[in-house]
């Protein structure tokens, strides 16, 4: 078993901890996992990635090679594309948020951020499977609008290539978050599992 | 991180967390850094447990005394880390050569972390090169396990051998995630006391032993656990990898199917190269493939190691079928493999060509890194600029590292004209400030950042006073080392293991020296724009700080005010302003609603420092209790 995902977004969104969180959930578990994080310089905007190589046989390289991402998450809708294009292949599965985030040149006016339906069809035409989900807006309703990328590894649980459980995500949860925080994660990690579930934004 | 004493568990762990680990395992009593992306978090992480496991861990001003401080713990029989990025390797380039000649007692590891494509850098220089230069022994790792192992093993090598060891490391390692089975975390050992005749002198007398000692560490390389083979046992095609090639090169092989085919050696101990178990493998071959991380290194020295055995060999790598730039992926290396093994290329679309899906899809915004919403930089950028206008952007600007690198793009305006190692505007700007004297009559103004001010700038400045510079120098103090993860630099007053010590003043130490200073808000637009303009039309050596915190700082502290658009006062797109808020100004805060073709406000984004509603021309932009 193989199972190949990108996790990306930008920066100052909590990439690198959902995927660290996933990842340890995981190695718990017995698995071998590699994951690979493309970041420059953080906190300043600029598109990050996570890639979380899960399999049974060997602890793989930490790069995802192009058209072979099983899985992509995404914290923010251009960069679902963005990575889709290049990672994807027609049996992906991609799960993104649905606010958008606005490059520097946008804001300047010399760039366009294409309109959110143009970019939902181009990602569903371009893969097996997907689900809109408003993630930020969850986690501003459940009062932490950067509990977003929990509700996301939530979402990503929920699908059948993840061989994880919600409880195997909370141990590794608790390893980082005690007690107040730790709920409000474990409760927002099972919006975004449930989400998924029932088929939400699919 | 755990400090934890579990032989035999494992975790999934950083590489530069598995650095930690390694220092823990190995001992240390000591370990010094300078950040410096990609290794930047790695000293944090020290400092944090170092209390409750006994060592001492430290931040430096700068590189060279970070190593400097290990020497002197070494001295006692101490164990000791220091962790660099390769600009910071070469800053401690004297240290090293010097410190190599006089040798060391208690085991001391340079950890190099290298930025192949630059992500987080301005260059992609190979670390490598300095283990030659100096004649020291030379490690990289092929995954996080084996850098959380090499730590300890390069910790007893240096020991042995009394000399320092240089261990390099990628961005791929350092920023990647793999399990790490943990080792056993050893008793503390203590001190020697310091004779009478004991002697740590770098001599050239001492030459001949700095290569009797590389001897001794080719001679242990020789079978060292950290070189290994993989694939098809005397094979004609035969891969050589050093550090993340290999990983790449196993991945890449399976995915071809041809893993049976070709051997692979990789290489853990770089320097001085295992020349017999090389020649072995060698001599089996037909052809040699080297894939490693930036410059041709092993491919030329392995190419020397067949000259002077008189192997007769094809090699190819970096410098001709892997390109001799930017860092090694699964693409770069699968394109190698094929070509190497005369695999024909299937004919995929070419990105962006016909059949691409990219090519026939939206046309999407690309993410330019730009200054965070309140930032301080952007201010002095933008006020700068304006100051330079009044000159008729006569004036040049030489920059230095930091954050405020960022304004050389959209983000600060295009803001400076030169722009180069840590340290160096100010002291280009004093030699070309001197040229005034003999005709050139541009203003000279030159920048660096609070952290950078401590790391290099005090000499360049002493410098410029004793040589009567003519130019402004700013420092854009933002009260961080924001650039590399704010980490505890003198002029903040904490230090590494979460101690306070005395507040170095900046102002103080230029007045001390006799520079005149002028301090100033860069978010009082009006006045530090006619500051400015003063300072640059007057003559000599002058000091302005611009103190305001870094934004990520500041909203630790200062309550959020709101901002919001007044969208009768807001003259749109149509008349006069063209958008100068989000055009010109930038903040990532301020948006454009483009169904009331009005300025806006994310009010997700935006820390209400107030500034945009300063420089917008039409005053459209409220502040919660009105402009200060
Ligand atoms: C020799 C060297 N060491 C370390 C670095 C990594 N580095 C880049 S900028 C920087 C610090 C910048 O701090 P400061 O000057 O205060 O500027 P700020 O980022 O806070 O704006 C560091 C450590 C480097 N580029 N070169
Ligand atoms: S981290 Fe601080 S100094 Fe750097 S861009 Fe952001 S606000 Fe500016
Ligand atoms: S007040 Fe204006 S300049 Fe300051 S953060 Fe908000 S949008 Fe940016």
């Amino acid at each position: 078993m193989n199972t190949n995902v990108v996790i990306c977004g930008i920066g100052g969104q909590g990439n690198i901890l959902a995927s660290g969180l996933m990842g340890s959930a995981l190695v718990e578990k017995g698995y071998k996992v590699s994951v690979g994080e493309t970041y420059g310089a953080s906190q300043r905007g600029g598109s990050v990635m996570s890639h979380l190589r899960v399999s049974d046989e060997r602890e793989r390289g930490v790069l995802i090679p192009h058209g072979q991402a099983d899985i992509v998450v995404a914290f923010e809708p251009v960069e679902a594309l963005r990575i889709l294009r290049v990672y994807g292949n027609p049996d992906t599965k991609v799960i993104y948020d649905t606010r958008p985030a606005y490059p520097l040149g946008v804001l300047i006016g010399e760039d366009e951020y294409p309109a959110l339906e143009d970019i939902a069809a181009e990602i569903d035409a371009n893969c097996s499977e997907s689900y809109a989900l408003p993630a930020t807006e969850m986690a501003v309703e459940a009062g932490n609008a950067k509990v977003a990328n929990i509700i996301m590894m939530g979402a990503l649980a929920a699908m059948d290539e993840m061989p994880i459980e919600p409880e195997e995500f909370f141990m590794a949860l608790a390893q980082n978050f005690k007690g107040k925080v730790l709920e409000m994660n474990k409760e927002v990690f099972m919006t975004g599992y449930n989400a998924i579930k029932e088929g939400r934004g699919k | 991180m755990t400090t934890k004493n579990e032989p035999g568990k494992t975790y999934l762990m950083q590489g530069n967390e598995a650095i930690v680990r390694g220092a823990l395992e190995g001992g240390v009593h000591f370990a010094s850094s300078y950040p410096g992306s990609p290794s930047s978090q790695v000293l944090g992480m020290l400092g944090h447990i170092a209390e409750q496991m006994g060592f001492r861990a430290e931040w430096s001003t700068n590189e060279t005394t970070a190593l400097q401080s290990c020497m002197g713990a070494s001295f006692a029989n101490g164990r000791s880390i220091c962790i660099v990025k390769q600009n910071g390797l070469l800053v401690q380039s004297d240290t090293i050569h010097c410190g190599a000649l006089g040798g060391i007692k208690g085991g001391l590891v340079i950890v190099s972390s290298d930025d192949p494509d630059s992500h987080s850098s301005t260059n992609e220089f190979d670390s490598r090169h300095m283990a030659i230069s100096a004649n020291i022994p030379l490690l990289e790792p092929a995954s996080v396990q084996e850098t959380k192992d090499m730590i300890p093993y390069a910790l007893d090598l240096s020991e042995e051998l009394e000399q320092m060891v240089l261990v390099r490391v990628t961005t791929r390692i350092c920023h990647g995630r793999g399990g790490v089975e943990l080792g056993e975390l050893p008793e503390k050992r203590p001190f020697t006391p310091i004779g009478e005749w004991d002697r740590m002198v770098g001599i050239n007398w001492l030459h001949s032993f700095l290569l009797e000692k590389l001897e001794r560490a080719r001679e242990a390389f020789e079978v060292s656990e950290f070189n290994h083979y993989n694939g098809k046992p005397k094979a004609k095609n035969l891969i050589i990898t050093g550090g993340t090639g290999m990983k790449y090169v196993l991945d890449s092989l399976e995915d071809l199917g041809i893993e049976d085919e070709v051997g692979v050696l990789s290489l853990g101990t770089l320097w001085p190269l295992p020349e017999k178990l090389i020649t072995e493998h060698l001599a089996d071959a037909e052809k040699v493939l080297v894939v490693e991380e930036v410059d041709p290194f092993l491919e030329e020295h392995i190419a020397a190691i067949a000259g002077k055995y008189k192997i007769n060999i094809e090699i190819y790598g970096r410098n001709d079928i892997i390109p001799q730039i930017g860092e090694l992926n699964p693409e770069v290396v699968t394109k190698a493999l094929k070509e190497f093994m005369g695999i024909e290329d299937e004919k995929a679309p070419a990105c962006g060509g016909e059949g691409c899906p990219a090519a026939e899809g939206l046309a999407i915004p690309e993410r330019e890194l730009t200054f965070c919403a309140g930032c301080p930089h952007r201010a002095s950028f933008f006020i700068l600029k304006q100051a330079l206008r009044r000159e008729g952007n006569h004036g040049v600007v030489m920059g230095d590292i930091g954050c405020y690198t960022m304004a050389g793009q959209r983000a600060g305006q295009y803001g400076y004209h030169f722009m180069s190692c840590m340290g160096s505007g100010i002291s280009a700007a004093e030699g070309l400030g001197q040229l005034t004297n003999y005709g050139f009559d541009q203003p000279v103004v030159s920048l660096c950042g609070d952290s950078t001010f401590f790391h290099t700038v005090v000499p360049g400045l002493i410098n410029a006073k004793m040589n009567n510079a003519n130019i402004l120098h700013i420092v854009l103090d933002n009260s961080a080392t924001a650039m590399t993860g704010f980490q505890p630099h003198p002029g903040t007053g904490e230090t590494a293991m979460g101690y306070e010590t005395e507040k170095i003043s900046i102002k103080a130490l230029c007045e001390s020296i006799g520079c005149p200073v002028w301090e100033a808000d860069p978010f009082d637009v009006e006045e530090t724009t006619q500051l400015i303009t003063d300072l640059i039309r007057k003559d000599g050596l002058k000091v302005l700080i611009l103190l305001q915190p870094c934004a990520t700082l500041a909203a630790k502290t200062r309550a959020k005010k709101k901002v919001w658009v007044d969208a009768d006062k807001c003259r749109g797109d149509n008349c006069g302003c063209d958008r100068y808020c989000s055009r010109v100004w930038g903040c990532p805060g301020n948006i454009w609603d483009f169904e009331k073709d009005c300025a806006a406000i994310d009010e997700v984004v935006c820390v209400g420092c107030g500034v945009c509603a300063k420089i917008c021309p039409a005053k459209a932009i409220q502040v919660e209790g009105g402009e200060e």
